[in-house]
This record gives C-alpha cells, sequence and structure tokens, in this order.
C-alpha cells in the first residue's frame, strides 16, 4: 500500500484540515490499522468522528485534552507505579482519540467472546473437579500439579451447581489479516470495568457535544446489569457484598475504590477481615458484620495465609475454609487464576475442538508448550517468528519484559542458546507466535501517529448468560513496537466505542454514566482499619498545622532579629519542638513529615475520603515541598507558613463543611480534637514554667492563634492565670484543652456501642475524667506538672479509643 | 509392633493473643497393610471455640481451630495407638532415573499418590545449584532409581552433622546444605532438591521415631521431637519407597507416618495466625513408646 495521508471520501474538506493529519500513515504491508481501511482511505464507522476531529484547531484540541485530563485528576484517576517500599502516582495516560470499531464487527467479536468464556468456564470446572483433560491425555498433568496458581485446598469444589466464572476480561489484538486474535484471558482480577467507564466519561469532557449526540453504545446499562449479578450470586444469604482489595499499594487500587463506590459495594482490605464461627466478617467500629460475597480482587494465592501462600499478608487466615464450607461465594471462584497459565494456550484450541466439536470463533495467538518434542521442535524450527517466555507465568508474552526474543530485538537471543535451554528445561517455556498487532491513531507531541494496541473487554454473567460490555479499553503502545503496551513502559490507554448503525434513543445518553448506581450506601458500615486512618490523618494533619504554627512563631522572632540563642528560640527548641537544630530544613521538617504520613492515611480510605479532601492534602503536600525546595530568606518563612497554614485552613474547612456526618467523620475529628488538646497541654506547660523567659505567655497566644481572643476577654496583659483561663478551660475557645475535650466526649457518646446501660465504656470514662477536671479547675490550680499528666490521661483516651474500636 | 505416641506442643504468647486460627497435623494416617490408628484423642486447651477435622489434598489428617478471644496460650495434646507392620522383604525393581522420568511425564493422574505432585520447586524449596551438582557428581546413570535414593541419603548422612542449635524451622535448604548441619527438617529438604534435580519425585513425611534405646539403656520418656524424612517414587512398578537421610536408614516400623507434602510447610505440624503484640515461645514433647 502506498504511505499516504489519509482521506475520506468526502472531497469538500479543505485541504488545510486534512495538512493537519498529513502526517498519520498507515503503516501499510504486514499492518491493519483501525481508522483506515487496505484503499487508504478513512472508515466509514470513523467518517463522522474524524470529521469532527479535522475541525477542531490544534488549541481547540489541546484545551479539550486538558479538560479531559482534569477530570480524572478531580476524580483520582491515577495510575500507579510502585516499587518495593513507595507508590508514586502519575497521571492515568488517557489518549485522547478512540478506538471506534463497527457495530456488527463487535457482534461478531462478542459472539467469539462468550463462546470462549463458556469454554472456560467448562475447563476451569474440569481443573477442579474430575481432571479428565489430564486422564484422557488432552493436557499433561504436570502442567496442573506444577502450576501455582492451580490451588489444591479448592480441588474438588469444580462440581457444584453454581457458576465459577461470574466475570472475566479478554485482551484481544487484531492481526494483519483483520482477524482478531485473543492474547489474553484475564480471569482473575481483571481491572477492565472501571478504567473503562472512567476512560469514558473523561472523553465525554474532550468531545461532549460529539458524544453526546453520536450513536455510540453506552456502557451504564452494563454495570447495572453486572451488580444484579453480584445480588443474584450472594443469593438470599445474609450478609454484605464486598470487594477483596490489596490495597494501595496495588497498582489498581485506584480502579478497585472507584468501582466499589461506583457499585455500592464496602471496600475491605484482609487486615478487616476475620472468619469466625465459620463465617467471613468484616470488623468494624461496631459489631463484626457478616460478609457472603467477596468480589476477589487478589490474586487467588494470595487469599489466605493459612491454606495458600504463607507469605501473604494480604488476605485472611480462614476464608478458604469458608469458602470450602459454603458460607462464602467468591467472585470468581478462588483458583479461577489457573486459566492465565500461558502453556494452557497451546491446549485450548484442541481441547475447544473436541469438547465443542469445532475451533472457538475468537481463538488465542498460536502457542506451542516446549515440554513436548515435537512443539518444542517447531518452536526451534520457527524461532524467528517466536517470542518465547516461561510456561506458567500470566503475563503477555508481548508485555513481558522477561520475554525473549530471536533476531533484531535489543533483547534478542542467539538461537544456540535457546536451543540449549528449551532442550534442558523445555517444561518451563511456552513459545508464542509474534503477532503484528493492528494501528490506531493515537497523538504524540502534537502530531498524530500509528501505534499498535490491543483491546480489555469486560464480560459479565448475568441471569440471562454472558453479557459483553459494549466498549473497553484499547491498550497503545508508546513506539511502533507492540512490546511498549504497558503503562510502567510509557503506554496509553483510549475509549473503546462501538459504533450503532442507528441513532440511539435520547434516553441513554450520558448523564446517566456519570451518575453511580444508587443502593443503600454501604459506608454505614465502618471498617476498624478505615476508622484507624481516619483517626491519624485527624491527628497528623493537626500535628502539621501545630507545628507550623511553632516555626511560624519562632520564625518570626529570628526574622525580627533575635538570635537562635536567644532566650525564646532556644526554649521553645528544647521546650516544644524536641531540641531540633536551628537549621531552617530541619525545623520545617516537623510539619512536613506529620502531613506526609497524614497522607498516606489518606491514601488508604480513599474511597471513604472525597477527592476535594485529597486534592487540597495533596495541594498542600506539593507547596510544603517547593516551600522547602527553596532556600527562603529567613524573613520570607513566617509569610510561607502563612500561606501554607491557609491552605490547612482550607482542608479542614473541608472536613467541617462538607464531610457527611459518619462515624468516619467522627473518628477524623476525634483525632483533631486529642491532638490539639495533647498539643496545647505541652504548650502550656511549657509557657507557664518557673523558668520560662518573659514574652512566654504572649508565645502560648500566638501558638494557639488566641492573641484576639484575649485582648477581647481580658483587659489585662497576659498573666499566667488569664492564659491557662483562655488556652486551657474556655470551653468557647476552639485552641482550648477543655473544648477539644468536651468535642470528643460528644462525639465518642455518638459512636457504636456506647449505649452500655449505665455503666461507661473505658474510653468514655476517660474522656469524662478529663473533661471534669477541667470543668471543675480554677486557673491557678493548673500547673505544668498537672498538665503534662493531663496530657498522658489525653493519650490514655487514645489508647482505650483504639483497643475498643480500632484493633 | 505396638506404639503408644504422646504429644504435646505448648505455645506460650508473652501478651495476649486473639483472632488465633490454627491448623494442625500431628494425627498418624492410617495405612492399609502398613500401620493402623486406634484409640487417639487429639485435645486443644484452651478448649477451641471452633473446631474442624478434614482430610488435606494429599489425604493428611487436619484439624482446624480458632480461638477468638484473648487467651495466654494454647496447648495442643494427642493420644494414641498405631499398629506397625513390617514392610515386604526389599526388592528393588526400579528402572534409572531417565526411565523414571519417563515414566512420570506419561502420567495422566492427579491423585495424591501421583508423582507428579512431587517434581519441585515449591515456594519453600526453590531450585538450588550447589545441591544439584551435588546429586550429579553422585548419580550413575545406569544405576537403579532406588539405589540412587539410598547413595544420596547415605551422602548426605556423612556430608551433614546433625546439630539442633545450627538451624531453625525457617533455614532454606541451600543454607543448611552450605554450613552442613542441621535437623531432619534440613536433611529431609536437602535430600527432596537432591532427588529431583535427578529427576526422582520427592516428597516430605511428617512423623514419629521410635528411638532406639542404646545398648542397656533405658529410653527417656520426652526426648524425642516430631520427625522427618523423605519418600522417593521409583518408577510405576516400585512406587513409592521411604529413606530417613538422618539415621541412614530405610524406613520400617521404627518410623510412623503423619502425613505427606510437597515440603515441610505442606505438613508443618502446627502452622497459625493470630493478633498477638508480644513474642512467643513454643515448646515440643514427644513420647513414642513400644506396648
Amino acid at each position: 500500500m502506498q504511505k499516504t495521508a489519509p482521506q475520506t471520501s468526502d472531497q469538500s474538506r479543505p485541504d488545510d484540515l486534512l495538512l493537519a493529519y498529513a502526517n498519520y500513515v498507515a503503516a501499510g504491508g504486514a499492518h491493519s490499522d483501525e481508522m483506515l481501511g487496505t484503499d487508504g482511505l478513512v472508515k466509514p464507522v470513523w467518517a463522522s468522528f474524524f470529521d469532527h476531529l479535522s475541525r477542531l484547531t490544534p488549541e481547540d484540541l489541546s484545551f479539550r485534552f486538558a479538560r479531559g485530563d482534569q477530570y480524572l485528576r478531580d476524580a483520582g484517576v491515577l495510575f500507579r507505579q510502585y516499587d518495593e517500599t513507595l507508590s508514586t502516582e502519575r497521571e492515568w495516560p488517557l489518549s485522547h482519540i478512540p478506538v471506534i470499531l463497527d457495530e456488527d464487527e463487535w457482534k461478531s467479536i462478542s459472539a467469539g467472546l462468550i463462546e470462549r468464556a463458556e469454554f472456560l468456564e467448562f475447563v476451569l470446572r474440569d481443573f477442579y473437579g474430575d481432571n479428565t483433560l489430564v486422564s484422557s491425555g488432552q493436557l499433561p498433568a504436570t502442567l496442573l500439579s506444577q502450576n501455582p496458581a492451580w490451588l489444591r485446598p479448592m480441588v474438588g469444589l469444580g462440581g457444584g451447581s453454581a457458576h465459577l466464572l461470574n466475570t472475566l476480561s479478554f485482551e484481544i489484538g487484531r492481526g494483519p489479516d483483520g482477524r482478531w486474535w485473543v492474547i489474553s484471558d484475564l480471569v482473575e482480577a481483571p481491572s477492565t470495568a472501571g478504567f473503562a467507564i472512567e476512560n469514558r466519561i473523561a472523553m465525554s469532557r474532550v468531545f461532549p457535544g460529539f458524544l453526546n449526540h453520536s450513536n455510540i453504545h453506552r456502557l451504564a446499562g452494563f454495570f447495572r446489569n453486572f451488580q444484579q449479578t453480584l445480588f443474584a450470586v450472594k443469593g438470599r444469604t445474609k450478609g454484605e457484598i464486598a470487594l477483596l482489595s490489596p490495597g494501595p499499594m496495588n497498582q489498581n487500587y485506584p480502579e478497585h475504590t472507584y468501582i466499589a463506590r461506583y457499585l455500592g459495594l464496602l471496600l475491605v482490605e484482609g487486615e478487616d477481615l476475620i472468619v469466625q464461627d465459620g463465617k467471613a466478617m468484616v470488623r468494624t467500629v461496631d459489631a463484626a458484620k457478616p460478609i457472603s460475597l467477596l468480589w476477589n480482587r487478589l490474586p487467588s494465592t494470595m487469599f489466605d495465609p493459612l491454606e495458600l501462600d504463607p507469605t501473604s499478608m494480604l488476605g485472611a487466615a480462614g476464608l478458604v475454609q469458608a469458602v470450602r464450607d459454603g458460607a462464602l461465594k467468591t467472585v470468581n471462584m478462588v483458583g479461577a487464576g489457573v486459566l492465565e497459565t500461558r502453556a494452557l494456550m497451546a491446549f485450548l484450541p484442541k481441547i475447544a475442538r473436541a469438547h465443542l466439536g469445532r475451533g472457538l470463533a475468537l481463538p488465542n495467538i498460536a502457542t506451542w508448550w516446549c515440554g513436548q518434542e515435537a512443539q518444542r521442535d517447531h518452536v526451534l524450527a520457527h524461532s524467528e517468528q517466536m517470542m518465547v517466555g516461561n510456561a506458567f507465568s500470566t503475563r503477555p508474552l508481548m508485555a513481558d519484559p522477561a520475554t525473549l526474543t530471536i533476531g533484531n530485538g535489543p533483547d534478542n537471543t542467539s538461537a544456540d542458546s535457546l536451543e540449549k535451554m528449551l532442550r534442558t528445561a523445555g517444561r518451563d517455556y511456552v513459545g508464542q507466535e509474534a503477532v503484528t498487532l493492528s494501528t490506531t491513531p493515537s497523538f504524540e507531541n502534537g502530531e498524530m501517529v500509528a501505534r499498535p494496541m490491543c483491546i480489555r473487554i469486560s464480560l459479565g454473567r448475568t441471569a440471562d448468560g454472558w453479557e459483553v460490555m459494549p466498549g473497553g479499553y484499547a491498550r497503545i503502545s508508546a513506539g511502533a513496537d507492540a512490546k511498549a503496551m504497558a503503562m510502567q513502559q510509557g503506554g496509553k490507554v483510549a475509549d473503546v466505542w462501538i459504533a450503532s448503525k442507528t441513532k440511539l434513543p435520547a434516553s441513554t445518553l450520558l448523564s446517566q454514566e456519570t451518575q453511580a448506581i444508587t443502593r443503600r450506601s454501604t459506608h454505614a458500615i465502618l471498617p476498624s482499619r478505615a476508622a484507624d486512618n481516619l483517626f491519624w490523618l485527624g491527628r497528623y494533619v493537626e500535628r502539621s498545622e501545630q507545628n507550623m504554627r511553632q516555626c511560624r512563631a519562632y520564625y518570626a522572632r529570628i526574622s525580627d532579629g533575635a538570635d537562635h540563642n536567644d532566650a525564646i528560640p532556644a526554649y521553645m527548641r528544647a521546650h516544644l519542638m524536641d531540641n531540633v537544630a536551628p537549621k531552617a530544613r530541619d525545623i520545617t521538617q516537623r510539619f512536613a513529615e506529620p502531613l506526609t504520613l497524614g497522607l498516606q492515611s489518606a491514601s488508604r480510605i480513599n474511597d471513604r475520603f472525597s477527592p476535594d479532601g485529597m486534592m487540597a492534602l495533596r495541594g498542600l503536600a506539593g507547596q510544603i515541598q517547593a516551600f522547602q525546595g527553596r532556600s527562603s530568606l529567613i524573613d520570607e518563612i513566617p509569610v510561607e507558613i502563612s500561606s501554607l497554614l491557609r491552605q490547612t485552613t482550607g482542608f479542614s474547612g473541608l472536613v467541617h463543611e462538607n464531610m457527611y456526618r459518619s462515624d468516619g467523620w467522627r473518628f477524623l475529628s476525634i483525632g483533631v480534637s486529642l491532638e490539639r488538646a495533647a498539643n496545647m497541654c505541652s504548650v502550656l506547660a511549657a509557657c507557664i514554667g518557673k523558668d520560662a523567659p518573659t514574652g512566654a505567655l504572649d508565645l502560648s497566644l500566638e501558638i494557639a492563634d488566641s492573641v484576639g481572643s484575649h485582648r477581647s476577654r481580658f483587659v489585662v496583659l497576659a498573666n499566667t492565670a488569664s492564659v491557662v483561663d483562655l488556652l486551657g478551660l474556655d470551653l468557647q475557645n476552639p485552641r482550648s484543652i477543655r473544648y477539644h475535650i468536651s468535642r470528643t466526649k460528644d462525639h465518642i457518646a455518638h459512636l457504636p456501642r456506647q449505649d452500655t446501660g449505665h455503666l461507661l465504656s473505658e474510653v468514655a470514662r476517660q474522656t469524662l475524667m478529663v473533661e471534669t477536671q477541667l470543668a471543675t479547675s480554677q486557673p491557678d490550680e493548673i500547673t505544668p506538672e498537672g498538665l503534662i499528666q493531663m496530657r498522658q490521661d489525653i493519650w490514655d483516651i487514645s489508647n482505650a479509643l483504639n483497643e475498643y474500636y480500632l484493633v | 509392633m505396638n506404639y503408644n505416641i504422646r504429644l504435646t506442643i505448648t505455645h506460650s504468647y508473652e501478651r495476649p493473643a486473639a483472632n488465633g486460627r490454627h491448623l494442625i497435623r500431628v494425627l498418624p494416617k492410617s495405612i492399609a497393610g502398613r500401620q493402623q490408628l486406634s484409640n487417639h484423642l487429639l485435645e486443644v486447651f484452651p478448649e477451641a471455640e471452633t473446631r474442624t477435622d478434614s482430610v488435606d489434598f494429599f489425604g493428611n489428617r487436619t484439624t482446624t481451630c480458632t480461638h477468638i478471644t484473648p487467651h495466654d496460650d494454647m496447648s495442643i495434646r494427642l493420644a494414641c495407638h498405631v499398629e506397625m507392620h513390617p514392610p515386604p522383604p526389599w526388592r528393588d525393581v526400579s528402572p534409572d532415573a531417565e526411565t523414571v522420568c519417563q515414566q512420570w511425564q506419561a502420567s495422566r493422574d492427579l491423585g495424591p499418590e501421583s508423582p507428579v505432585h512431587f517434581l519441585g520447586p515449591t515456594l519453600r524449596l526453590p531450585p538450588n545449584a550447589d545441591i544439584a551438582a551435588f546429586a550429579r557428581d553422585l548419580h550413575d546413570p545406569s544405576a537403579s532409581a532406588a539405589s540412587t535414593v539410598i547413595t544420596i541419603g547415605q551422602a548426605l548422612y556423612e556430608k551433614m552433622a546433625f546439630d539442633a542449635s545450627a538451624t531453625t524451622v525457617d533455614t532454606s535448604a541451600a543454607e543448611a546444605f552450605k554450613i552442613k548441619r542441621g535437623v531432619c527438617q534440613d536433611f529431609s529438604h536437602i535430600m527432596i532438591s537432591a532427588l529431583q534435580a535427578l529427576g526422582i519425585p520427592a516428597a516430605y513425611v511428617s512423623g514419629y521415631l521410635r528411638t532406639l534405646p542404646p545398648e542397656g539403656g533405658v529410653k527417656l520418656a520426652g526426648a524425642d521431637a516430631m520427625h522427618a524424612w523423605v519418600r522417593a517414587w521409583c518408577g510405576t512398578e516400585m512406587g513409592w519407597i521411604e529413606y530417613d537421610p538422618t539415621n541412614a536408614t530405610l524406613v520400617s516400623t521404627d518410623h510412623i507416618v503423619v502425613g505427606y507434602g510437597r515440603d515441610y510447610s505442606d505438613i508443618s505440624p502446627v502452622s497459625g495466625h493470630l493478633r498477638s503484640s508480644g513474642s512467643q515461645r513454643n515448646t515440643q514433647a514427644v513420647d513414642v513408646t513400644l506396648l
């Protein structure tokens, strides 16, 4: 095929619009392209979109792209990269150009995938049932017995009437001849659906007019049906439906939080779960609550450290037993991940022919298992067209950095070493045909380029059988090579549009997809772990704020000409700042660090904390980082800290103005109050001490932001009694110890399990004791020693709260 | 021969432990024609809040116990009788290791006795080049698989020193092989790894050992601990044989089988999870007396 600029048959289009895309050339020959037909013309299904695109100026486009990206940021859709200790968040790499498929083609893809899904159910039943595929010689026994994904504790559970698979994803790609192939069967925790809907909403910000008036199929119906499926699987059993996530260190965690929120499911981690009296329960601040269905998003081997991988920190001991006893249902079956084994692909086509009497309509990429002589010899004879990799891995070969290729690649292997490897350890390897994937348009540096792509499609089982999501998401390679598909390697994702031939009814327009499906909110259930994180979020943010106020007071004095060794600065460092060095960096670290910890707490409860709150925290952390990176003039430090404090106040405002008055809010508020009260004990104890330098009382008012209040409440200059009154005992001052202990008492009274008749819970009793002491003390009865003891009593309240609710 | 077995395992916690869940595998198997369990009683103190007895994939008897409420210690007590029958006279009908390899490759059996489960590696027992080299150096490709098993076991016995203080329950086979010291668990893991390197399927056996009293001596009660040895598959005709590398002997009526696994993790006497903030101390006492 000639390398030509794309054209549509619409000859009336001005040439300069075409020029914008003149660089887009279908690579021709070995490729097929999604947008351009073999004739070099834009395919009819793309025509109206291409037309729409052609009418936009480059400025227009970048504005629209930015709007889509803004949505993703606001919604907290991020791509997490993580190594062992640290997870970093990157922007979600949305390619703003969709992949558009014709409805008829989609129908045949769907039919093929449904057939494949049914077939996989049959294979899985056999693997955990009678093992006839092995006993009849259709599958080598070692492909299961040596397979870490075949879970022996689940053997025997393949026989029941319930379906083992309820949700599946497939990754498919189009070969040079235009046919579709399955690249991977994604059985275990595929993160497709949530990302697909997020991409779609973002795209509706990029091309609002076009999507609203086009004939692109909507996604919301699929989710409604899938939600019903989950309820159907759960059946009439009592208990919640929960999504079991590996937690924030997992790169798909944002999808887990999103889909849990969208479908109204309880989001749990292994730590939340306990198996008690044979039932899986979620530990909450109230009593433990039963779970009857887990949508498992852990790798199955991690599901239960007692019976599966003993090193797993992600699952919970006893879950497998609960499943075997029928007390807990899971979607999908724990152990279903065995279907993802690469080597299995070498046998599925044959098994399918034996089982169905014909080949699968959507076969997987041709694969050979090198544990059998004939297959190994085939791989060696055709090694130039092969990718070779571990037989038991579940990663698609083309996305796996460990994959070996013979020939020109940067990671090429010599044919000799390959032969030696396959002859000595063939059982551990598979060869797979290196398929050339079709290309699709993607914008790189303002230019439209053709990039290889594959599509991820999600299926859900409904009462009427498998249903295919009418869309999905495409993964687009960062280069001309299909190996750069993974997001870690710079790959992008794109929304997949299925274009209907007929106009779709207006009632299914986009606004619907943006509305989460409504049902009774499971947020009424507060897992202990979530409460713990909210409590610590409150404490850390408050600690950070307190330390900002101290630092500001410190630097206000330095910039007024005081020396670091003058009385007040030296006293502050010794009594309030843990003898920190007088270096600016060390001092600011005192508020930067708690904020980082607060952010970590917040990121563990993404599903319960508002994206706005999260953004405010991130903004604050970013500002602190920038502040620490600059070598500010001493004079500017107090001003800069004041600006940080204003932003912190913004965060508190969000919490108090916007957060629903749930138990979670109460734990966060208690965290703030206890931290502030305890801190104020320290500040007061230091500033009314016998050896406190002159000016210490004013310092305490300044740190407590109560200079104005003091002026209006007392006509005199600050003295010990007036300061103790205002910062310690005054119920009307939101900076006083008493104010926060009283608030804590009120919050605790509203928490579950406090209505225990005439006996107070330990945490309520301890709070009341501190409150009573404050309410009945005269200012002159408050001593530094008494304040130090009170701080200890306040931490005892925290410990009692922890013991009663949070562990 | 009849044995009386008594076992006490105690876990003591520095601070009260809660949410405990334990999997216990200490009850001898009944194996037709070889050993027969009777009069058994397995007790757990404090009494378990829930207790389930079942049989795992490999046919081992397991007991699951939960103790949700806080407790200071947990002990497991077993008392039972086992009747042992002597094995048939030793007759080596095994082919060479290469043939054994071809035989399991052709296996279409996924049952618990099938050799295909015991080819390694496992999480606990990753392949080790040193152990593999040791096995290959000793290996005579023309020798029968069973005689290879004995050769390897004997060589390990000579190479390794029994030393209860050198390794812990978590020591890897590679590490124990490097320091040439260890206990029955280490000997067995190394031998499994060595045999698998030659293509001979090998399993971990957990059980009890009657310690033969020294000449004229008296058996010390409670001096024994639970023991471990190796099971190796020597082809379709000969099937499984058992060898104890710690004592350099083929297994007979002195070895009472609790169960089989791919490595220690599959058949550890007690594995568990609980919530506790302090340290934990474990003790074990075993008494295997001939009636």
